[in-house]
């Protein structure tokens, strides 16, 4: 989704860049409150943290689905940040990745940098956090919850942020596509990312809530009630805590899996650019420099242009068509069934999407 | 072989006093740790794996605080109002080189530290040259770090530290890893430094080649504290701390130079 | 600050655009797109002349054109959108070998490709002439707030420990016979995402240990002091002002 120079009009441009820059420097602010909310020596590793997933976002973003009737579309990352390391810290995540892709890989314009910024950085982190914070209100207090929460948010994000761009473009786009076409589009093939998208998310957030759950930002307020409720079994609740996490994030991903499955065709006609997902796209775009055979096998550049020319393909052929029909309705149903999950008990759903 | 007692007005290097910390996940690794160091000694942390060494370590300068009891360091208790000083007084080498090395040259690596302490220009250069020129490292001044050989990297890591100036040298398991020869290379550069040394080890012969002293620690609380030599040839306090020599090695045979 | 290395894009090489300091050049390649954006797309010509602009940047760099031309390869899924605009966008049609195009969409595809491609262009010679490691400099210097300035560069910094560990764990993964073929693998892999990310951020924490056990506050010590010549402003400044002359030639013309 990262907008190119002279895509959107010099005026909303600089409009989106105005409230880009501010919404930098009011989480520069609250990213300094979170700093202080870490406490003692936790302050001193929110910047590793925080740079670790900027590193992450990086990877992810590299997952480029051509998207029918607009830009490349990928995962965006910004759930990810917000849950990890806060809101704020979150927004400055995302818009360091976006500086350096554009500086340094000419992903996205310079002067575009504020749209990017605002639509992938500040769009995402909000609708996440947003979304991430009510569920977490109210669902059970239990670690499960937060990987539920977490999973919800991601799908949520992505297309919120797919939503955004359209409002944009039907304001300063430099070109009149039918915004109809572009709205589309966009949603349809971003709902389809936001599952992966919210895959990954839950995923890395699942795992890390087992082995590091000091490490996640989202799930503080969760630990400390845990601790005080069983005052007298602490020492039993660690080694007991270590599997329970493992385990759940498996039947939100189990969900995740099986339409993935379904849609396995249908993805693959969009993904085929970067079948073997992260860590090829990660070796690709230059991140890598040791992995050598691989990227000598194929060059990143060979894999935009497969890319691309399916996009040209599929695009010169389809244009979303697709897209629009078939994503909604799948989309839209893993929404439901995930949403329709919260308060029953894993086994019980896996057997009704398996059925 | 043993060091002298110190005149009383200098103050330790290092005074640890009734440390306790558990992590934030609630697990608990110190439970009161009492700890002096002279100035000019050089002491062996023996201990297990998890009896705490590296929680206690991270304490030395600062890093992990929150819990019970004090640490001081020369006189300077250790606390957020002095963080600046006491980083520049204890030079931690952490196990890893690698973890310890992250600039592009050797010599903007030596440099970090003091360039952090504000440290510019013709002193700075000074400084850098004066801590390679202790470990023997200064012809590989402008070579990347990770080109060098696992030895070389543990030098310049030791030196990276020693342009600080410390008032302690803490050592994190510096003989891991290192072949016999520069295991040998590392133990004369250490024995020829002017400096407090607290070195934290599993290899008990290089413990006693080096440290006169030694500790040791065990589930977070210091359960040992004397002559190397009369540490490692207790077989049952040796046994009871799960510390073992290794096989066909009789402390009371050797010599120490130390 | 990663370990030495320079990123792929970089183009080693002893030219005077690659001696100018780092904030000179960011400065010069932003006001430079910030023109040629805001040139209208009808003075076709101006284009050509910022097209010229750059390639005499590139010689001056000796970076060859082959190069350049390769890294824009980046931009196709945006050519793919601009090839489409011509039958998408409604209003006056225009036949051309028997097919309808629109006027507007044919405009609006050249706007996207001529703008796009000379942005891509810049950014492409900004990196192959810039070490990340003064591009980060620059930007510090340039007043981006340390605590960005210091994310990006744990960011760099953990490219190339999640890189490593990446690695590790593809091989782990390969020896006990899995290979990720698609979407049915993504469980898999969204798995080791999360195994990743807390490998990384360990040894990440590692070094962070060490840095700040040395004095790291958040900003990197100034070992060596970049500073920018009056002359080197100049000479930097060359490229966005022929720009902006070309820029008010065409708004007048």
């Amino acid at each position: 989704m990262h907008v190119p120079d002279g895509f959107i009009d010099i005026p909303v441009s600089a409009a989106a860049g105005v409230v880009a820059a501010g919404a930098v420097a009011v989480s520069l602010r609250g990213a300094r409150r979170e700093l202080a909310g870490a406490g003692g020596h936790g302050g001193e590793r929110t910047a590793p943290l925080a740079g670790l997933v900027a590193a992450f976002v990086f990877a992810v973003q590299m997952l480029n689905f051509p998207v029918a009737a607009g830009t490349s579309g990928h995962l965006l990352g910004g759930a990810l940040a917000a849950i990890l390391v806060g809101p704020y810290t979150g927004v400055l995540c995302i818009s360091v990745v976006l500086l350096l892709q554009g500086v340094l890989f000419a992903d996205g314009g310079l002067t575009a940098l504020g749209v990017n910024i605002l639509l992938m950085g500040v769009v995402t982190v909000v609708v996440a956090y947003t979304l991430f914070r009510a569920l977490v209100r109210v669902l059970p207090k239990k670690r499960r919850s937060v990987t539920i929460a977490t999973f919800i948010a991601a799908l949520v994000s992505v297309p919120a942020s797919a939503v955004a761009f359209t409002l944009l473009y039907a304001i300063g786009g430099t070109t009149d596509v039918p915004i109809g076409t572009v709205l589309g589009a966009m949603t349809g093939v971003h709902i389809l990312i936001g599952i992966g998208e919210a895959a990954i998310t839950a995923a890395t957030v699942g795992a890390v809530l087992a082995v590091r759950p000091d490490l996640v930002h989202g799930a503080r307020g969760l630990s400390a009630p845990l601790k005080l409720r069983v005052d007298g079994e602490l020492v039993d609740a660690r080694p007991e805590a270590a599997p329970a996490p493992a385990a759940s994030p498996r039947p939100v991903l189990f969900a995740g899996l099986v339409i993935s499955l379904i849609l396995a065709g249908f993805v693959s006609f969009y993904a085929s650019a970067n079948p073997d997902g992260l860590e090829r796209v990660a070796a690709d775009k230059g991140i890598d420099k040791k992995v050598e055979d691989h990227a000598a096998a194929d060059s990143p550049l060979t894999d935009y242009g497969v890319g691309t020319i399916e996009n040209a393909r599929v695009s010169g052929g389809l244009a979303g068509v697709i897209g629009v029909g078939a994503t909604l309705v799948v989309g839209t149903g893993v929404f439901v069934v995930v949403r329709r999950r919260r308060g029953e008990t894993a086994e019980a759903e896996q057997e009704s999407v398996r059925g | 072989m043993t060091s002298l007692p110190p005149p009383a007005a200098v103050p330790p290097s290092l005074d640890v006093r009734g440390l306790a910390y558990a992590y934030p996940d609630g697990h608990q690794a110190l439970f009161g740790v009492d700890l002096t160091v002279e100035r000019g000694e050089r002491v062996g942390l023996l201990g297990p794996n998890g009896a705490g060494k590296t929680t206690l370590v991270l304490h030395l300068n600062g890093i992990l605080a929150g819990g019970a009891g004090t640490v001081a360091v020369a006189g300077l208790p250790v606390g957020k109002q002095h963080m600046a000083e006491i980083r520049r007084k204890v030079g931690i080498v952490f196990q890893d080189p690698d973890d310890q090395l992250f600039m592009p040259t050797v010599r903007e690596d030596v440099a970090f530290g003091p360039a952090a302490a504000g440290l510019r220009g013709e002193e700075l250069e000074k400084r850098v040259r004066t801590a390679l020129d202790l470990v023997g490292m200064t012809e590989y001044l402008d070579r990347p770090p990770h080109h060098l050989s696992f030895g070389q990297r543990r030098r310049v890591a030791v030196a990276t530290v020693l342009a600080m100036e410390p008032e302690i040298l803490v050592l994190d398991e510096p003989s891991s890893n290192l072949d016999p020869a520069s295991r040998r290379e590392l133990a004369d550069i250490l024995r020829s430094l002017d400096v407090t040394v607290l070195m934290v080890t599993h290899d008990l012969p290089y413990a006693l080649e080096l440290c006169p002293r030694s500790v040791i620690l065990s589930e977070g609380v210091i359960a040992a504290d004397g002559r190397t030599q009369d540490l490692l040839a207790d077989p049952d306090l040796m046994h009871a701390h799960r510390l073992e020599l290794p096989f066909g090695f009789d402390p009371r045979a050797v010599t120490t130079g130390a | 600050m990663s370990t030495g290395h320079a990123h792929k894009l970089y183009r080693h090489g002893e030219s005077p655009v690659h001696r100018l300091p780092p904030h000179c050049k960011i400065a010069a390649a932003l006001c430079f797109v910030l023109v040629v954006v805001s040139t209208p797309r009808e003075a076709v010509w101006a284009f050509g002349l910022y097209a010229l602009l750059l390639g005499a940047v590139a010689a001056a760099a000796r970076v060859p054109a082959g190069f350049v031309l390769r890294r824009l390869v980046i931009e196709i899924p945006f050519v793919a959108f601009a090839l489409l605009m011509p039958f998408l966008v409604p209003g006056e049609r225009t036949e051309w070998l028997g097919i309808s195009l629109s006027v507007p969409g044919l405009w609006g595809a050249w706007n996207i490709l001529a703008k796009g491609t000379l942005g891509v262009a810049t950014s492409v010679l900004l990196a192959s002439t810039t070490e990340l490691r003064s591009l980060l400099l620059g930007l510090q210097r340039l007043k981006l707030p340390p605590l960005m300035v210091q994310i990006a560069s744990f960011m760099i910094r953990y490219g190339d420990v999640i890189t490593d560990e990446m690695r590790r764990m593809s091989i782990a993964r390969r020896s006990r016979g899995f290979e990720a073929r698609g979407v049915r693998h993504w469980g898999v892999l969204a798995k080791s995402a999360g195994a990743l990310f807390i490998r990384s951020y360990e040894r990440g924490e590692r070094v962070h240990l060490a840095m700040v056990s040395r004095g790291y506050t958040g900003t990197m010590p100034v070992i060596d002091e970049v500073t920018a010549s009056r002359a080197q402003w100049a000479y930097a400044a060359a490229l966005p002002f022929s720009a902006l002359a070309v820029c008010l030639l065409g708004w007048t013309l």
